[in-house]
């Protein structure tokens, strides 16, 4: 072996070193606070509720099987699907749709953008007590307005029928002004020369919004969308205000579900191994949304 | 080339925002197959001149004629014309081919068509084999020829130029101006193009229309506003370095053409030194540019700060004190309070005959 490549392995060892060093302080972070819980959680999943009379015991993939078993949890997946199907959907073009209209040059500016933002620095529990106030059968807003027209006396939260659109209508009025801030930070970025060379080439306003805006728009969109996914997996605090999960079940959001079985049936192994299977799927659609979606947009 | 025939006409416009004076009242008429430079200092105007045109403003008052077509009221889309912003405006998501061909689309064109239109944009812009990149993968120069190959690919008979070399550097500022000039005569377009650059107006224009404070200060052929300006502002925009203008009170009596107060007006190339016995203006060089044919001498006189371009290499220094004249046939006289020219008493000969409609 000759010197030279003897000094070059060195080299590219040194620069190895140097590398892991590099990446030592976020391994140890993530280890700490992602890696390591989800692996306690993974173990967690395979063992038995323990009671003062039958410790905990290994029981492998039992937990998911019942869970499967369970009718509760395909009610409370349908829910969570049925809630993330519409939420995101709607919140995302409702935010656009304000954001446009609060960046054209209309009257009070300011103002509008204001309304529409304050949802969305209000905390969700105070978001949820106002929402509890709209919706109280009989003295509520809303049954006040309906008996207006002559429809009277819904219980909204307190019938199956009605209470997981309840929840769904709070929801989207709380994301999709959080979301609009986006969506008016990114109109804001695109010059107005674009608008006015596509007035000149004919393009009408829906020509210009669906070839030009949309796709310009569509890093934000990617970035929205994730969030709101997010959101429909994570945020439930106005269910503990709203509803609690009821009736029967009706309003019940997966996240919901496991904080029940962790603290209130005490069985966290169960909610270990729903802690798992929220994981996977979500990591499943963070890599589609990623892959796919990533390749289709322009960044500038 | 020109008909006489009049391609637009603006008559009595005005556009004001709030107490911003955009366009202060203006009537311009420009003939079809002209090359017509709006020129003037930021904030005279003329940009605002020409979104009313392209119908991008709708003016306060006044009426706009495009082909004989009152257009004032019709939107952008309809009124025949193309522009290429400053800039360039291009869709950053599409490519090159996707941004040219973007208003055919819009409208709907076959795709034969498209492709056949889009191949003749190519290639009379140069920028065949670049038609899948991005304008983000584009240099400056390449992007502008983007911008130009949309302008012409529709065909309209006018197109419209806001300042559409000021992002460019100096070197390729020259080039494109030619190409641009080249282009327009080629496919017989009418353009209206905007700049702040004298040069540059001068360089390209069959016609100029100076502007200031939203309105017309002058306009003709550029030799016109360049042998004739009708203003001391014409004087002192057009041509670089700039005329000097002298308040004739403060000069000898010998140069001051029998004016008490009043503008006298020279261009930098028409001062020389004086000869031994020849009346003067005392002047002290405070600065030397030697440029190679022609040299800048900076004076400082009682007159006030002048700039004179002498041929070759003169015998001056910093600092030296030098005696300067001019000859009677090459000054320009202007009112003091009004700036307004004042046709020369003495009868000079008239200009040389001009020609008209320079071929570039």
């Amino acid at each position: 072996m000759t010197d030279t490549s003897q000094l070059h392995r060195i080299e590219s060892r040194r620069l190895a070193l140097y590398g892991s060093l590099l990446v030592l302080p976020s391994v140890f972070m993530l280890s700490l606070f992602a890696f390591w819980p989800t692996l306690a959680t993974l173990w967690a999943s395979l063992f038995s509720k323990g009671t003062s009379r039958r410790p905990s015991s290994f029981i492998g993939l039992d937990n998911y099987e019942s869970l499967f078993a369970n009718p509760d949890f395909w009610q409370v997946v349908g829910n969570n699907l049925i809630y993330a199907g519409v939420t995101i959907p709607v919140s995302i073009a409702l935010a656009l749709g304000m954001a446009l209209w609060a960046n054209a040059r209309i009257p009070a500016r300011a103002m509008v953008r204001i309304a529409y933002f304050t949802p969305a620095m209000l905390p969700m529990v105070a978001a949820a007590n106002l929402w509890l106030f709209f919706y109280t059968p009989d003295i509520g807003v809303l049954d006040r307005l309906f008996g207006l027209v002559g429809i009277g006396g819904t219980n909204w939260l307190g019938q199956p029928e009605t209470a997981l659109a309840s929840v769904i209508v709070v929801t989207i009025w709380k994301e999709a002004g959080f979301f609009m801030i986006f969506y008016l930070a990114a109109l804001q970025t695109i010059p107005p020369d674009l608008k006015e060379a596509a007035l000149i080439e004919g393009a009408g306003r829906w020509t210009y919004f669906r070839r030009i805006l949309l796709p310009l728009l569509m890093p934000t969109t990617l970035f929205v969308m994730v969030n709101a996914m997010i959101n429909s997996v994570k945020l439930i605090d106005h269910l503990f205000i709203l509803t609690k999960g009821g009736p029967n079940n009706a309003s019940k959001l997966i996240l919901y579900w496991i904080w029940e079985n962790a603290f209130s049936y005490f069985d966290r192994p169960m909610a270990a191994a729903l802690t798992v299977l929220v994981l996977i799927v979500l990591g499943i659609v963070a890599l589609i949304q990623f892959a796919v979606l990533e390749r289709r947009i322009h960044y500038r | 080339m020109t008909s006489p025939a009049p391609f637009i006409v603006l008559t009595g416009i005005t556009k004001s925002w709030g107490d911003s004076q955009g366009v202060a009242g203006i009537d311009l008429t420009i003939a079809r197959g002209d090359f017509v430079v709006l020129l003037g200092p930021s904030g005279c105007g003329k940009s605002t001149t020409l979104r009313l045109i392209a119908g991008l403003e709708t003016p306060n008052t006044g009426r706009v004629l495009i082909d004989g077509k009152d257009v004032t009221a019709l939107p952008p889309a309809h009124r025949g014309l193309s522009m290429v912003f400053q800039s360039y405006a291009l869709f950053p998501h599409l490519s090159v081919a996707e941004n040219i061909i973007f208003g055919l689309r819009v409208r709907g064109l076959p795709k034969a068509e498209r492709s056949e239109r889009l191949e003749k944009a190519l290639s009379l812009t140069g920028l065949k084999g670049y038609e899948d990149r991005k304008p983000s993968a584009l240099s400056g120069g390449q992007r502008q020829r983007v911008a130009l190959a949309r302008a012409i690919v529709a065909g309209h008979p006018l197109c419209l130029m806001d300042e559409p070399l000021s992002n460019l550097d100096a070197k390729l500022r020259h080039e494109v101006r030619q190409e641009i000039r080249q282009l327009q005569q080629e496919l017989g377009m009418t353009v209206v193009y905007v700049t702040h650059d004298q040069t540059e107006a001068m360089g390209m224009a069959d016609r100029i229309v100076l502007m200031k404070n939203g309105l017309i200060e002058q306009q003709g052929p550029p030799e016109d506003l360049y042998e004739q300006p009708a203003t001391a502002f014409a004087a002192s925009f057009v041509g670089s370095p700039p005329m000097a203008l002298l308040p004739a009170g403060k000069l000898p009596p010998a140069l001051s053409a029998g004016l008490a107060d009043g503008l006298i007006g020279v261009r930098p190339e028409a001062l020389r030194l004086a000869g031994a016995g020849e009346a003067g203006l005392p002047a002290r060089v405070t600065g030397v540019e030697f440029l190679g044919g022609e040299t800048l001498v900076y004076l400082d006189s009682a007159a006030g700060a002048l700039i004179a371009k002498l041929p070759g290499r003169p015998a001056v220094v910093r600092g030296s004190d030098v005696q300067i004249t001019w000859s009677a046939s090459d000054r320009h006289l202007f009112e003091a309070a009004s700036g307004k020219r004042i046709s020369n008493p003495a009868g000079l000969s008239a200009p040389a005959e001009r020609k008209t409609g320079r071929m570039v």
